[in-house]
């Protein structure tokens, strides 16, 4: 066993241990701990919870490739500014609301606000997103488990599941976020450090979002001298309508993933709800202005030291991400040297995979071996904490949503928490089952959840707060719309299906901007034409504006209220 | 909060989520998508203007402009007398 192998098994047992001993002490014994945390996480350690369960192994692992490599500098910035400008979004117009509403998951509101059609369109939106997103966390475990351990990424993947199951299926959300906090610790020191040192190593300044303008001057000089275009120049791989649109469904549909919204209804307060997003922000921003810098140190250090090197003449590190697969030469022009003029990727000569950017930088910098271990402790737990947030999304909405709303309202709370774990456990085999077997369209379905989350949930969320007469029919249909036109475009312009061009050349991606539009669209007319909400729903809509406590409020989130109170006259078609 | 005080209040919430989130869409579209090129003939700290807003300069507007939302609001809070906050209730 090599000393790099050693420290990242003695990272990873120790980070391991601190999990399962931190679900331990946190273990929960009421649906309101399972769902929610009871309600009573304080803002800085929810925000640190909320940034863990958003940051994935995509952020963490994958961004800064994508920023520097496939997406050649200025493009990436749609993730940059997507991932983190939603987060206003959720601050202003749906966190304290949603608080004050006092439920547990995204269906549940939409189910009261609205109409027993809108929770079940509302759960398979949020049990779909979640799935596709949890598929992807879990081929990254195995990806870190491969690489750095040398084990098989089957065994890698079991061994995450196990360590999820034991948490997440005891401690529920209080487990979760507590320990959320724990991996949000792990993964950005694991993070930062690195970026320090080779930010000290290449320009002296141990800032890494100063050092990086440092070298941009020289890094532009390389990539145009290489043939490829300007780091920094704007619109060379993305026009501006493409850049507008994915940048839009990046930033909405931040704002409709119900794993995301669901940690608001974590905290103590309204209060504590704005705040928990103020925090939030603070310790995402930590990474992603980190992020932009290691991608063009790595970028740096790459185009500086591999092109014209003869073949089997390349670095250790190089080898060792080659020996995977992550790293591959292919001479096309057979002169024994490694070319990058025209470009770098699929077809080209030197293709380097996006995920090995952050992992392989401390190798890069000849960081010593303990921080290699750290940086493998901190992509699991990016990994995991994503996971156990979208697993509980899943968790709640069968063992809240359907089982308890609508199989059996009688349910007992123990009963109601068994589903609940039995809920948990089955999605935990599933999620194990698509990481050891990725669908081949994975990756491109991780971005295009987005798009649906923007396309389904933002608009009738937004407009059932904002709105008092927004009706159950429009926004049943908005939804509809907005997921079904999102849906097909995504599908028809897929490179799996063909037409890849779309209309426009509006990518995949971009259209969840437009099937928003059309969600809002849709929900408005269809409104003017619906029976409104009754008046004691257009009253609770009302209280939830202001915080502090009012009594229609509090007797709905008790479940006091009669049902013909706040929907009208039952329906028989909401049965359906 | 009387019907009066509750219109004013949610008037003043609107009034600064709406100038908040313009500031929100100029930094991002604005100075990182539609105005870049003209921006990047400008420097900071040795990056290009607009791209240096795309990559460093929208996160860090966004996180000053939920600390201003957060800061605002606990104002208004205070001016309306609402201090309750712990009572809230979860259910479902």
């Amino acid at each position: 066993m090599s000393s790099v192998q050693l420290w990242t098994l003695i990272f990873v047992g120790l980070s391991f241990a601190l999990y399962i001993y931190i679900a331990y002490a946190s273990r929960v014994s009421t649906t309101a701990g399972f769902y929610v945390a009871g309600g009573g996480i304080p803002a800085p350690a929810n925000g640190a919870a909320i940034a863990a369960d958003w940051m994935s192994a995509a952020s963490f692992i994958s961004m800064a490739g994508i920023i520097a490599f496939s997406g050649n500098g200025y493009a990436g910035s749609v993730y940059l500014m997507g991932w983190t400008g939603g987060y206003v979004l959720l601050a202003m117009l749906l966190a304290p609301y949603l608080r004050k509403f006092g439920k547990y998951t995204v269906p549940d509101f939409v189910g009261d606000r609205y109409s027993e059609t809108a929770r079940l369109i509302a759960v398979v939106c949020a049990i779909v997103v979640s799935f596709v997103y949890v598929a992807g966390q879990m081929s990254g475990v195995g990806v870190v488990f491969q690489r750095f351990l040398g084990v098989d990424t089957t065994v890698g993947v079991v061994i995450g599941m196990v360590i999820v199951f034991l948490y997440a299926v005891l401690g529920g959300m209080k487990g979760i976020t507590w320990t959320q906090v724990a991996q949000y610790s792990v993964l950005i020191v694991a993070y930062l450090i690195p970026a320090i040192a080779i930010s000290q190593k290449l320009t002296g300044i141990p800032v890494p979002q100063i050092g990086f303008g440092q070298i941009m001057d020289e890094l532009n000089a390389l990539q145009t001298d290489l043939g490829l275009s300007e780091y920094t120049g704007a619109f060379t791989q993305m026009n501006m309508l493409n850049m507008f649109l994915i940048t839009a469904a990046l930033m909405f549909g931040t704002a409709g993933l119900p794993h995301v919204i669901v940690r608001f209804y974590t905290a103590k307060s309204v209060r504590a709800a704005r705040y928990s997003a103020l925090w939030a922000l603070f310790f995402i921003a930590l990474l992603y202005l980190t992020a932009p810098a290691i991608g063009a140190f790595s970028k740096y250090n790459v185009l500086n030291s591999i092109p014209g090197t003869t073949i089997g003449d390349e670095p250790e590190w190089f080898r060792s991400w080659q020996d995977v697969g992550l790293i591959t030469v292919n001479d096309l022009n057979g002169n024994g040297l490694i070319d990058v003029a025209g470009g770098m990727g699929e077809g080209f000569e030197l293709m380097i995979n996006n995920d090995i950017v952050v992992l392989a930088t401390p190798e890069i910098a000849g960081l010593p071996a303990p921080i290699i271990g750290l940086v493998a402790a901190g992509g699991l737990a990016a990994a995991l904490s994503t996971a156990s947030g979208l697993l509980l999304v899943i968790s709640s909405s069968v063992a809240n949503d359907v089982y308890y709303k609508r199989i059996n309202p009688q349910a007992t709370e123990a009963r109601q928490l068994m589903v609940g774990r039995i809920a948990m456990a089955a999605a935990i085999v599933v999620a194990g089952y698509l990481g050891i077997n990725p669908p081949g369209f994975v990756a491109q379905v991780v971005a295009l959840a987005f798009g649906l989350g923007a396309a389904s949930f933002f608009p009738i969320l937004v407009l059932g707060i904002f709105w008092k007469k927004c009706t159950a029919a429009g926004a049943a249909a908005g939804m509809v719309a907005g997921l079904g036109t999102t849906l097909a475009y995504q599908i028809w312009t897929i490179d799996i299906y063909g037409n890849s061009d779309g209309i426009l050349g509006i990518n995949e991606v971009s259209f969840g901007a437009i099937g928003m539009v059309i969600n809002f669209i849709v929900t408005i007319v269809v409104s003017q034409f619906t029976p409104k909400p009754t008046p004691a729903m257009q009253q609770l809509v009302e209280d939830i504006r202001y915080p502090g406590r009012s009594e229609l409020v509090a007797a709905h989130a008790a479940g006091a209220l009669d049902e013909e109170i706040l929907h009208g006259e039952h329906d028989p078609k909401d049965d359906a | 909060m009387d019907a009066a005080a509750r219109q004013s209040y949610w008037k003043r919430n609107l009034r600064l989520m709406a100038s908040l989130l313009v500031v929100w869409a100029l930094v991002s579209y604005g100075a990182g998508i539609l105005f870049v090129e003209q921006l990047n003939t400008l420097s900071i700290m040795g990056v290009p203007l607009g791209f240096w807003f795309a990559q460093q300069g929208a996160i860090l507007t966004f996180l000053i402009l939920i600390a201003i939302y957060v800061w605002r609001m606990d104002k208004l809070d205070q001016e309306f007398g609402i201090t309750e906050y712990e009572d809230e209730v979860h259910g479902s």
